[in-house]
């Protein structure tokens, strides 16, 4: 094998490799992305709870709350071990931290959160969100998430998120403080903006067209993923009815005996294995699932260029409006439809003092108007340098991250092989001894 | 304790099987239902449309060992074949013939090589034949007639090479069994010209006669055995016991088989999944594109592996269900055959007349059941030996076949690792930051 120094490289080579090792090694890589927040501490989310309490509307609830470590890299590598800061924090709450980024930060595709539901499930997952197995996924997929904010070169140095990070008490009310949902766009309005929009970038045009892509075909894999799991755990489960058989058959018979049973013990095992196996597996649809997300957050980022974009183009069109509104007073013609026109023709037309004083006024807007195009104009184009970078750092990671994990499943098929032919080649041997 | 020649306490009938008892009485002969349904009239004199060969005369040792078989190559003298099956339009009806082959070293056999056509009623026949000169002998199943499951048509492709390769099977155990392949009924379905076969045929006990004895056996079978050896309760114990597990090893087969089919369906839905994404990607079109490809090569092994395992496993735990009926039968007539010679001795005890015919009769029972009791005892463990071989190394087999499954599925996706790994090579893509 090449020396390149990758880790991926050692990925592709060891096939032993395992799927918490593959998740380590992604880590790793956004670690040495080296942004300094992580330069300086590692993060992680070590463990989930059950807590009870009364909620909102003085109910009581269940809810499971995770804990985040914050430990300083230095410590870890001297050998000492401090005890990390931690705090914990439940879903809600990553939940107000995700809403907050994407409302300051509309120009970055902002990682997203593990699902808030179980979907895309096969028959034995369960769909429960106090279930143990989904709780423990859905800690790895936190995690996850403050890792990819904090490899990120902006988000990584946001004081909300810093804060998120350090602050138990009150950190929500800081949140709040900052009046970030004032600052949210309205659905509609981006709605309508995406309707509308007359000359959106064809980038990001584009962009969003390969968003709508990666959305369906992800969530197809996921659907047929979910169902081959389905299948192949009953043929698995199914040998284990052999074992049961030739255990019983064995009873009756001389010779055959001992080769049945001991046949019929691997037998159990290969039904056994299914579990491991669709457990990886999972491991799989979750790093499918981060991107089916992802997908959305690139959608938000061309939507909220439409949205921009739009507000410029009616910003201008307004100011044309303007203007032509003032060449028309200041000429007399009148070449678009007013209700002042009408009724000036109607009722008279209005005085010398009248026609200044709305010149004037006309002047005064369209001195605003154009201030409001330039800074418009400006935020476009702003938006569109910086959304831009980010997309392609995302693009970038994507493929990285993708490809990772394509390799990684064909590694879990691989071992899924191997025990497999483990499995039949003992059974062979015992059936050779019936 | 059986050797090749058989005990002729009998007066034969023509050229009939060696021992067939006068005196039928007793033994169950199954009436059968009708036979084919592809025959709407019992008259077999209708020509068989494809003409044959007799004897070949071809040098003696020209491809004796062609075959393969499972016993000792060296002593097997005779070779049996059936394959080639083809369809016959008569005006009344139509049915499929199978080409018989037979090439042996026996002196008995006026040749050393055989090709005749046969239809599955023309096996009925050999079968039925056996069984009435060797009630309490154990022959190997015949394949089942054409059972309505609302799936299979009569004349569908894999219907006629699963029935085929049965007769084949068929053909080779009684061609194995050291007193059926002697038996000259079995001679002439290996060599008869068909006309030949059929005047033999109806040279049988008469249709008449087997009603007869259906009814005197029926008589016997509701009188029922009194003093079972301890012997054969075990053997029917055991019969009993082997049955419903080979039953439940067909249908846990058969299951896996069903579960296989459903995961491939969903299975062939991924390939094309990956190839759809592929189209929407750059960089990742060409790994993308090489799953689907590995995913759709997976299928075709999965695909081949459901295959093997209904064309190999399946029919072999299906002929040991059909045996286990086999074994019940010859167990019940053996049976009948006792409770006849119990019978005959409490009428010679009770009745005062024909005591001289009556004890002659009695004489006959006994030996009869003698010589029952000695040919199911050998027979049996002749049987067991044979599915012991059978069924091991049809386990032996499967289990070959899912290592070898899994080997090129594995291939599959090494490959495929390969690829990634001299492509990240071969690109210089070393730092993914």
């Amino acid at each position: 094998m090449a020396d390149s120094g990758s880790e991926d490289i050692a990925v592709i080579g060891n096939t032993d490799l395992t799927p918490s090792e593959s998740e380590n090694n992604l880590k790793n890589t956004m670690v040495e992305k080296g942004t300094s927040l992580l330069k300086k501490m590692e993060i992680s989310v070590a463990e989930a709870e059950k807590r009870t309490g009364k909620n909102a509307v003085n109910m009581q609830e269940t809810y499971t709350v995770y804990l985040i470590e914050m430990r300083p890299v230095d410590a870890a590598s001297e050998g000492t071990n401090p005890v990390p800061d931690s705090l914990w924090r439940r879903y809600s709450e990553f939940e107000l931290l995700r809403n907050y980024l994407l409302v300051t930060y509309p120009f970055l595709v902002v990682p997203p959160l593990p699902e808030k539901r179980a979907e895309f499930v096969w028959h034995k997952l369960s769909a429960d969100n106090m279930d143990p197995d989904f709780v423990e996924r859905r800690r790895v997929g936190l995690e996850n998430f403050l890792l990819r904010v904090a490899s990120h070169p902006d988000l990584s140095t946001d004081k909300i998120f810093y804060s998120f990070l350090t602050e138990e008490n009150g950190w929500k009310e800081t949140v709040f403080e900052t009046g970030f949902q004032a600052k949210a766009d309205s659905r509609l309005k981006a709605l309508n903006a995406t309707f509308r929009v007359k000359n959106p970038d064809k980038r990001f045009a584009e962009m969003k067209h390969y968003g709508d892509e990666l959305q369906s075909v992800i969530s197809q894999l996921l659907r047929v993923r979910a169902r081959a799991a389905d299948r192949l755990y009953g043929v698995y489960k199914v040998h284990g009815n052999y074992g049961r058989v030739f255990s019983e058959w064995s009873a009756i018979e001389k010779e055959m005996g001992d080769g049945l049973q001991s046949a019929g013990h691997h037998m159990d095992a290969y039904a056994a294995s299914v579990d491991d196996i669709l457990e990886e597996e999972e491991h799989y649809a979750d790093q499918m699932k981060e991107y089916l997300f992802y997908a959305d957050a690139l959608r938000a980022v061309c939507r909220k260029h439409e949205l921009t974009q739009y507000e410029l183009e009616m910003a201008a069109q307004d100011l044309t409006s303007k203007k032509q509104q003032r060449e028309e007073l200041a000429t007399g013609t009148i070449r678009t439809f007013s209700l002042k026109g009408v009724t000036s023709k109607l009722f008279g037309q209005e005085t010398p003092e009248q026609r200044e004083a709305k010149l004037k006024m006309l002047e005064t807007q369209i001195e605003e108007g154009e201030e409001l195009v330039k800074e418009r104009n400006a935020e476009c184009e702003e938006f569109v340098k910086s959304a831009w970078v980010d997309i392609e750092r995302f693009k970038e990671q994507k493929d990285h991250d993708l490809r990772e994990a394509l390799i990684s499943y064909a590694i879990m098929q691989i071992s899924m092989c191997k025990k497999g032919i483990q499995v039949w080649n003992n059974a062979k041997e015992c059936f050779s001894k019936m | 304790m059986m050797s090749g020649s058989v005990v002729d306490n009998t007066v034969s009938s023509g050229n009939s099987s060696a021992a067939i008892p006068t005196d039928i009485s007793g033994q169950i002969l199954d009436l059968d239902e009708d036979d084919d349904l592809e025959v709407f009239s019992k008259d077999t004199t209708l020509t068989d449309g494809s003409s044959f060969n007799a004897s070949m005369q071809t040098s003696p040792a020209s491809m004796i060992n062609q075959y393969k078989f499972e016993e000792d190559a060296d002593t097997k003298d005779i070779f049996v074949t059936v394959d080639n099956p083809e369809s016959h339009v008569t005006a009344i009806e139509t049915y499929i013939t199978y080409r018989v082959m037979t090439k042996t070293t026996r002196s008995e056999f006026d040749s050393s090589e055989f090709e005749v056509r046969r239809r599955y009623q023309d096996f009925l026949w050999l079968k039925g034949r056996l069984e009435e000169a060797h009630p309490t002998l154990i022959a190997h199943p015949l394949p089942e007639k054409f059972v309505v499951k609302g799936m299979v048509e009569r004349f569908n492709e894999d219907f006629i090479e699963t029935r085929r390769r049965a007769l084949h099977r068929f053909l080779n155990k009684i061609a194995e069994h050291p007193i059926f392949s002697s038996s000259e009924d079995f001679k002439i379905f290996l060599t008869a010209a068909s006309g030949e076969l059929t005047s033999h045929k109806k040279q049988g006990p008469g249709f008449l006669s087997r009603m007869g004895d259906t009814v005197k056996a029926v008589a016997a079978a509701v009188r029922g055995v009194r003093n079972r050896p301890q012997e054969f309760t075990e053997m029917q114990e055991y019969v009993e016991a082997f049955s419903q597990k080979i039953s439940s090893l067909d249908k846990v087969t058969q299951r896996i088989v069903r579960e296989q089919k459903e995961y491939l369906e969903e299975l062939k839905e991924c390939g094309p999944t990956y190839a759809l994404w592929s189209q929407s990607e750059e960089e990742l079109a060409e790994p993308l594109k090489n799953v689907a490809g590995c995913v759709d090569r997976c299928c075709k092994e999965t695909e081949e592996q459901v295959k093997n395992l209904s064309d190999h496993l399946i029919p072999v735990l299906h002929e040991y269900v059909l045996c286990a009926d086999t074994l019940k039968a010859v167990l019940r007539r053996r049976d009948n055959i006792q409770a006849d010679f119990e019978a005959k001795t409490e009428a010679l005890a009770t009745k005062k007349a024909d005591r001289d015919t009556m004890r002659n009769d009695l004489d006959k029972a006994e030996d009869r059941l003698e010589w029952a009791n000695n040919a199911l005892k050998s027979d049996w463990t002749r049987w067991q030996k044979v599915m012991r071989t059978d069924l091991r190394s049809a386990f032996v087999d499967t289990a070959e076949r899912n290592v070898s499954y899994y080997e090129k599925c594995l291939a599959v996706w090494e490959s495929f690792l390969h690829s990634q790994r001299t492509d990240a090579e071969g690109n210089g893509k070393v730092d993914f930051s």
